[in-house]
């Protein structure tokens, strides 16, 4: 048996000589820094959400109507007359969520450990243009099971680009391709959804593996192991505080996704709308072009950047700056490897100044996140029931000036030379018993 | 070697604490309209969900569709055989494989109520089972509406209220000198007590929060196996990870 | 670094039962993946039994009624057209419908006539070569296909014969007999499609 896989390994071996050289290059030859924690499972769970949207999203496919007429009653023809259709749907439905979840541990992650200063501003921007196009994506896929959310939310996200100057009436039309959101606008939502974005997706989490791998894993001390002493028990070349990543982080990943996926089956089994959250409950309501849901909010994850846009006040005539502000709050992440210019990678060694703001940054992006799910209105509404609109937004636009304030703060702080480093060690920093 | 306070736990731990407020502010959210008793509802109490078939069938499914269920998969649900679908429950004619078609013609209800009574397959997810049970018991006369009767949970509902020879009449209490209402008082009893008709629709409820999702049944069955399996194999990786980082110092 | 012991055999044990638990764990997730491609319970309603009326059936004739999405043969054959089927047996592929063909019709329509009454023939109408409507040649007269027809069923496709039974001429690409579905009389008049005869009862 032994012999035959040998067979076949050299029969390929020989026609595509390029293969093993890769595998080992990503796999048994890719040094990682040994010291990873928590924080580092989010990238291959990501990937693991990724596989499982693609499945179970092939798996829709088979069964789902691509016609305003018809996308509801399909999807409730999965939940119901298709066998096991109910599970493909909420592994699908569930994972949407938690990619997002994944995905800002992951960005995080990259915040704290500085994993997108020099020399992984590649890495980062790729994984920007990752969480763009993860938007999108996941804004479309949510239009299409055409609920009375899927619907508004629609509207409203498409009406967003009406308050670009001059073209926006024309442009939101163009959109839609039509004068609501219709027929038309959900067939072009499910090409995008289905066939174009997840390419583009793919492709994208190709180029920043291949980019990552590259220049080579940052890790919790921001310590550059390529630079350090060398040799190590597989390798007298090699950094001394690298393992291969196969087998060691491929077992300790598997561990972290043995775990995930309890937490995954458990809401897929057990909670599968998670309360309103994951699934809304006017989502339950076929689409309806003349009565607006009571509570309509977009998708979790868009909360914060929701909040953004209600926070900012129209401005001479426009409500434009919302909207800019929205898309800034994102633009601005892109270019943080140009806005930190810190000495030092990881909060471990970083000015207290840096841990503050950092601190202040996560939890504005939580506030917002409440603001834009309505939760702080609703509180407020108990608390102080004639002033909770003021309260709610005086509480807003704070954390959006500490979002924002979170930039300004980190480039004075770093190209001003007012930051404080700790020294940083010459070796990472390894607990083991 | 230094062990570090770990700013990773600190961080969790204040995500988990969102997380935790997010969740618990949709008991908030479903309570909005009023404060609204629990329905107390239990979709695996096969008995309860045979009592509440019963009640939507002679009450219910005169103007209300259950289009997504099919009476087959309800009989194998709900512990019934086919005869005693097709005999008890089934006044339309329909085929044991078909789904829930009210009697009513679409737009006779329209010419009646002026609006066509809607689909309840998916009430319990749209509303929340607390809104339907809430619902179902805060009917009261009012002669101002069209059909006589006003809801307290949905107020100016178009609908007339078919269980009242149940329940019996409620009056509304209004507030001195307001339009508000206080309270609902029985001016005239029913054919059943009032605890009994709070069993009655909460047996309904149950009934329709099944209707909304028949796969809930299954998911639960299923899952207590899957997160042991899980859970198992989990602890397995675990051990194997030990296993390989032994290499690593 | 220098005193240690691997100890290979926990390693590889350790290896090979996450594998394997982990592989029984894919092949239970593939599973609903590959369900969801069974009927669903709307196909499977649409393809419930029926019940058809027999009674306007003429001697010689033949309805078809579509179930599941098949066409469905009812013939109401003369006593001329069953007396010809034992004339035929030697030139059929499996006259007594116990060899190849044991499995294309149920036990109470294994017979000379493969029917629960001799008169009434019920047969799915798809040739057992290909898939094909076979057409219905009733009339005992020399065809160019044939010249000693005795009536029964010739499918345009690819040639293949079969008599009044349905039961398949030798010599023809089809292999088998036509398939006899599940049926029963509710009534002298009815025939059930789908169920039969003691489950109905």
């Amino acid at each position: 048996m032994a012999n035959v896989f040998t067979r076949i390994g050299d029969w390929v071996n020989e026609r595509a000589p390029g293969l093993m050289p890769m595998y080992r290059k990503h796999m048994t030859e890719y040094y990682a820094p040994k010291n990873f924690n928590l924080w580092y499972y989010f990238g291959s769970l990501a990937i693991v959400v990724l596989v499982n949207q693609i499945v179970t999203g092939i798996f829709l496919t088979m069964n789902y109507k691509t016609s305003a007429a018809e996308a509801f009653n399909s999807v409730e023809y999965i939940m119901r007359d298709v066998e096991w259709g109910w599970l493909i749907r909420y592994m699908h439905s569930t994972g949407a969520s938690l990619f997002f979840v994944v995905v800002f541990m992951h960005m995080f992650r990259g915040l704290m450990y500085g994993s997108y200063q020099k020399p992984r501003e590649l890495v980062w921007l790729l994984g920007m243009l990752i969480f763009l196009v993860l938007m999108a994506e996941a804004f479309m896929g949510y239009v299409l099971p055409w609920g009375n959310m899927s619907f508004w939310g629609a509207k409203v996200i498409i009406s967003l680009f009406g308050t670009v100057p001059v073209i926006g009436g024309t442009l939101v039309e163009w959109i839609m391709g039509d004068y609501l959101p219709a027929d038309a606008t959900l067939n072009r939502f499910f090409a995008l959804h289905v066939i174009a974005l997840p390419l583009v997706l793919l492709l994208l989490v190709v180029l920043h593996l291949a980019a990552l791998h590259e220049v080579g894993s940052n890790n919790p001390d921001g310590v550059d192991i390529k630079h350090g002493p060398k040799g190590n028990r597989w390798d007298p070349n090699k950094p001394a505080d690298g393992i291969p990543f196969h087998p060691y982080y491929t077992v300790k990943d598997l561990f972290g996704v043995g775990f995930f996926l309890v937490i995954a089956a458990f809401i897929i089994f057990f909670a599968p709308t998670f309360g309103g959250w994951f699934l809304e409950h006017d989502n339950f309501i076929p689409a309806n072009n003349l009565v607006t849901p009571t509570h309509i909010k977009p998708s979790w994850y868009f909360t914060p950047f929701y909040a953004i846009l209600r926070m900012i006040p129209s401005f001479f005539g426009t409500a434009f700056w919302g909207v800019l502000g929205m898309f800034g709050a994102i633009a601005l992440l892109f270019l943080l490897p140009w806005i930190d210019a810190g000495k030092v990678r990881s909060i471990r060694y970083r000015g207290t100044g840096f841990k503050v703001a950092l601190m202040a940054f996560a939890g504005s992006f939580i506030g917002l996140a409440l603001v834009g799910a309505g939760v702080v209105g609703e509180k407020l509404v108990e608390w102080v029931p004639s002033d909770a609109t003021f309260w709610e937004n005086t509480f807003g636009r704070v954390m959006t000036f500490i979002y924002f304030g979170f930039f300004v703060f980190l480039w004075c702080y770093t190209h001003l030379g007012w930051e404080k480093t700790k020294p940083v060690p010459e070796r990472v920093v390894f607990d083991h018993d | 070697m230094t062990k570090r306070p770990s700013l990773m736990k600190k961080t969790i731990s204040s995500l988990a604490l969102a997380f935790g407020l997010l969740a618990g502010s949709t008991s908030v959210m479903a309570q909005e309209e009023g404060n609204l008793p629990s329905a107390g509802t239990n979709i695996r109490d096969q008995a309860s969900l045979q009592r509440g078939a019963k009640l939507f069938f002679n009450y219910c499914v005169g103007c209300h569709s259950l289009k997504y269920v099919r009476y087959s998969r309800m009989a194998e649900d709900l512990g019934l055989s086919e005869d005693e679908v097709m005999n008890n429950l089934n006044f339309t004619g329909a085929k044991f494989g078909d789904v829930v078609i009210s009697h009513m013609p679409e737009d006779s209800a329209q010419q009646f109520f002026g609006k066509a009574p809607p689909d309840l397959s998916l009430e319990v997810r749209a509303k929340t089972a607390d809104w339907v049970y809430g619902y179902l018991n805060s009917f009261y006369v009012d002669p101002t509406r069209p059909v006589g009767w006003n809801n307290t949970v949905f107020p100016n509902a178009s609908m007339p209220f078919p269980l009242w020879e149940l329940q019996g009449v409620q009056t509304a209490v209004k507030k001195e000198g307001s339009d508000e209402v206080e309270k609902l008082e029985l001016s005239q009893p029913g054919k059943l007590t009032p605890a009994q008709y709070q069993q009655a629709t909460r047996d309904l409820t149950n009934f329709l929060e099944y209707a909304s999702e028949p796969a809930a049944l299954q998911r639960q069955r299923y899952g207590i196996w899957v997160l042991l399996f899980l859970a198992g194999f989990t602890f397995l990786a675990y051990l194997l990870k030990k296993e390989y980082w032994k290499d690593v110092h | 670094m220098a005193n240690e012991v691997v100890d290979h055999g926990r390693r590889r044990f350790l290896t090979a039962t996450t594998a394997v638990v982990g592989g029984v764990g894919v092949v239970a997730a593939v599973v609903p993946f590959i369900k969801s491609w069974e009927p669903s319970a709307r196909a499977k309603s649409a393809g419930a039994p029926v019940t058809v009326d027999i009674s306007k059936i003429e001697s010689g004739q033949k309805v078809t009624y579509p179930w599941r999405g098949l066409p469905v043969f009812v013939v109401n054959r003369t006593k001329e057209q069953l007396d010809a089927l034992p004339s035929q047996d030697a030139r059929l592929v499996d006259a007594k419908s116990d060899a190849g063909s044991a499995e294309q019709q149920p036990k109470y329509a294994q017979n000379e006539n493969r029917s629960i009454k001799p008169e009434w023939l019920v047969l799915v109408g798809l040739c057992t070569h290909l898939g094909c409507v076979p057409d219905f040649v009733p009339v005992m007269k020399p065809e160019p296909f044939d010249p000693e027809w005795k009536g029964g069923f010739y499918c345009p496709c690819h040639k293949s014969r079969y008599d009044m039974s349905g039961r398949v001429y030798q010599g023809v690409p089809a292999p088998k007999n036509l398939l006899v579905p599940p049926y029963n009389f509710v009534d002298d008049t009815h025939i059930q499609i789908g169920v039969d005869p003691k489950e109905a009862g």
